[in-house]
């Protein structure tokens, strides 16, 4: 690139002031003749463009020039000697006509602020809506599928299986160890000001059964197995393959959302109690370390302190939540819209409604067995 | 800058490979400064990977690729980065950034230079969309709000945005209807003439090749055939032969009879 950017300037000849530019007139010198040409135009308007000089131009140069010389409106400067070969291109430019900006949106008023709040209300409330009647078209199809067994699919319910449940373990597992870590801890830590030290045991035992062991199980079950869901089925949305499974007949409730949510709801039930176990050894090592009794004498606590109903209490809750989880993974995945953008934005809503709901449904479920005294 | 060579692209023994799958062998191809070179070949012949190895998408196995008379593999990034911004590529569903309106998207390139004032990008893109003849208010849209078409010449303005000198499409007029696929293979030609530009199209259009195609590269036997269309029609290979003898050949008028 040898050339010499551009130039323009203004000459007094004979018969008044003229423009003369040279140079190259290309995008790649653009911000800087920009400034040229704002310093240049302050004179009287001149007489003439003359552009003998110009070496090179492109689209970016040509369209700098015609707006300095105003191309298209009343007043507009003549173009003198322009080279051959840039004809076609300025002819071009200059078709595209003086007004090109497309005008930009209007700025946003507080009116728009309110209406944006109006209609997010509306939106919740209308999405409810819809994730209630979803949950009425699940049930028809399993009462579809129950009457004739035969089209039950087992083979991805055994995938879903493996995916939501065994390949969850591991991940499952270390939270509720590190929970009961902390629990304990903690428990340890304030109930020896009471002297109270030794009902550590008591806490860890029925907060881990009761509460934290589901809670923490549905959490990343929501986070892992929910978004899964979403993107598995928006991404066959955006493809077209769930249009395919309708035109063929097949219901992709029955298809895509029966098998995973019967998956989710045999997998976390068995991801919960492997979370009780995790998260009750946890607390044991700690207890262990910290109170001064060793490991038996933490089972055979464990074993005065906690009663198998606090364990169902816990293990109730798992297939509702199970239920809650799947059943929004599905909902969103189906609600994609064509845009691989949208598969990100259901994917995002459908974790956060996931964990919202079942905490939600954990709040009722205390409140249900305080009524109940359990 | 254009006494240097007449070829602006030249590729020598482009090797090409994925496991044992040979694509390219061998593969010597120019493109002349100011032509449009049409690329065909059967599926899985590699076009789309001829395509991608030249603008760097694709990372050859052996060979040397020399784009505007620079040899692509020795450059440093600074280099590699400014040398990408002297072409244009169109994909072949327009790849439009979709979280972006058609105006910011063809201000994208431009950003990325960093130094021109928004009221000038917002001018220049103006430029671009009326360059592709598209409406002035399409600017403001959304890709989902465009149709087919329209995203195509959309993607085309993007690929103009910082004014290239070579223009790299693929399949441009596919999932297009015959009218429209005429009027973008019009307007290929014509921004070609106006803007100086040198146009590399995968096509499978015969039409396109008829109308506006200069030379026409025939990707066969892990290797190119180019030539004009009259040079390739007397050609003997089995594929070319039955490539510009068939019955679409017949129908695009072709062959007289």
């Amino acid at each position: 690139m040898a050339d010499q950017p551009g130039w323009i300037k203004l000459v007094q000849g004979p018969d008044g002031a003229e423009l003369r530019a040279g140079g190259a007139w290309i995008v790649e010198h653009a911000a800087a003749l920009d400034r040229l040409i704002a310093e240049t135009a302050k004179a009287a308007p001149p007489k003439a463009l003359d552009l003998a000089e110009v070496t090179l131009l492109d689209s970016a140069g040509a369209w700098l020039l015609a707006r300095a010389t105003s191309q298209g409106e009343a007043g507009a400067v003549p173009w003198l000697n322009l080279a051959a070969e840039f004809q076609p291109l300025a002819e071009r430019v200059l078709a595209a006509g003086p007004k090109v900006t497309p005008e930009r949106p209007r700025p946003r008023t507080f009116v728009d602020w309110v209406a944006d709040v109006g209609e997010g209300a509306e939106e919740v409330f209308s999405e409810t809506l819809d994730l209630v009647a979803f949950f009425g078209e699940f049930v028809l199809a399993l009462g579809r599928v129950i009457l004739r067994p035969r089209r039950f699919r087992w083979k991805p319910l055994l995938v879903h299986i493996e995916q939501t449940g065994i390949n969850a373990l591991p991940i499952v597992g270390l939270i509720s160890f590190l929970v009961g870590v902390v629990l304990a801890y903690q428990g340890a830590d304030q109930l020896r000001r009471f002297g109270a030290q030794i009902f550590t045991v008591n806490m860890v035992g029925v907060s881990v059964l009761r509460e934290m062991g589901i809670l923490l199980t549905a959490i990343v079950v929501a986070g892992r197995s929910g978004s899964a869901f979403t993107a598995q089925i928006g991404t066959m949305q955006v493809s077209e393959e769930v249009d395919a499974l309708r035109t063929m007949g097949l219901d992709p409730m029955e298809v895509l959302a029966i098998p995973r949510v019967a998956a989710l709801v045999i997998s976390l039930p068995l991801l919960t109690f492997f979370a009780d176990l995790m998260g009750l050894l946890g607390g044991g090592v700690m207890c262990v370390l910290l109170v001064d009794i060793t490991f038996s004498q933490y089972l055979g606590l464990l074993n005065n302190a906690v009663t198998a109903t606090h364990f169902w209490v816990g293990m109730v809750k798992a297939p509702v939540f199970a239920i809650l989880i799947a059943l929004v993974g599905c909902f969103e995945g189906l609600r994609v819209s064509g845009s691989a953008e949208s598969v990100g934005k259901m994917t995002t809503r459908s974790v956060v409604e996931g964990i919202f709901l079942v905490i939600i449904f954990d709040a009722l479920f205390s409140v249900l067995f305080s009524i109940l005294s359990i | 800058m254009a006494a240097q060579s007449s070829n602006v692209i030249e590729i020598r023994g482009l090797v090409n490979r994925f496991g044992p799958q040979v694509l390219h062998d061998g593969l010597d191809l120019d493109v002349r400064r100011g032509e449009v070179l049409g690329v065909v070949g059967g599926s899985g012949t590699g076009k789309s990977v001829l395509l991608r190895t030249i603008i760097g998408l694709n990372r050859p196995a052996a060979g040397d690729i020399r784009v505007l008379g620079r040899l692509t593999r020795e450059l440093d990034d600074e280099a590699w980065r400014k040398l990408q911004t002297r072409w244009g590529v169109l994909f072949q569903n327009g790849a439009l950034f979709s979280s972006l309106t058609v105006a910011e998207n063809i201000q994208a390139p431009m950003r990325e230079r960093g130094d021109l004032p928004p009221e000038l990008m917002e001018e220049l893109a103006g430029l671009k969309i009326k360059l592709v003849g598209l409406p002035v208010e399409a600017g403001g849209k959304y890709p989902s709000q465009l149709s087919g078409g329209m995203k195509k010449r959309a993607g085309l303005a993007r690929a103009l945005a910082l004014d290239p000198e070579i223009l790299f499409l693929d399949e441009p007029t596919a999932g297009l209807d015959p009218i429209g696929a005429a009027d973008f293979d019009q307007l290929i030609r014509s921004l070609q003439q106006s803007l100086g530009l040198t146009v590399v199209m995968i096509t499978h259009d015969l039409d396109s090749l008829v109308t506006i195609c200069d030379r026409i590269a025939v990707l066969v036997d892990k290797k190119v055939k180019v030539g004009t269309l009259d040079e390739l029609m007397r050609d003997t290979h089995p594929w070319i032969q039955s490539y510009f003898h068939g019955p679409r050949a017949r129908a695009a008028g072709i062959v007289v009879g």
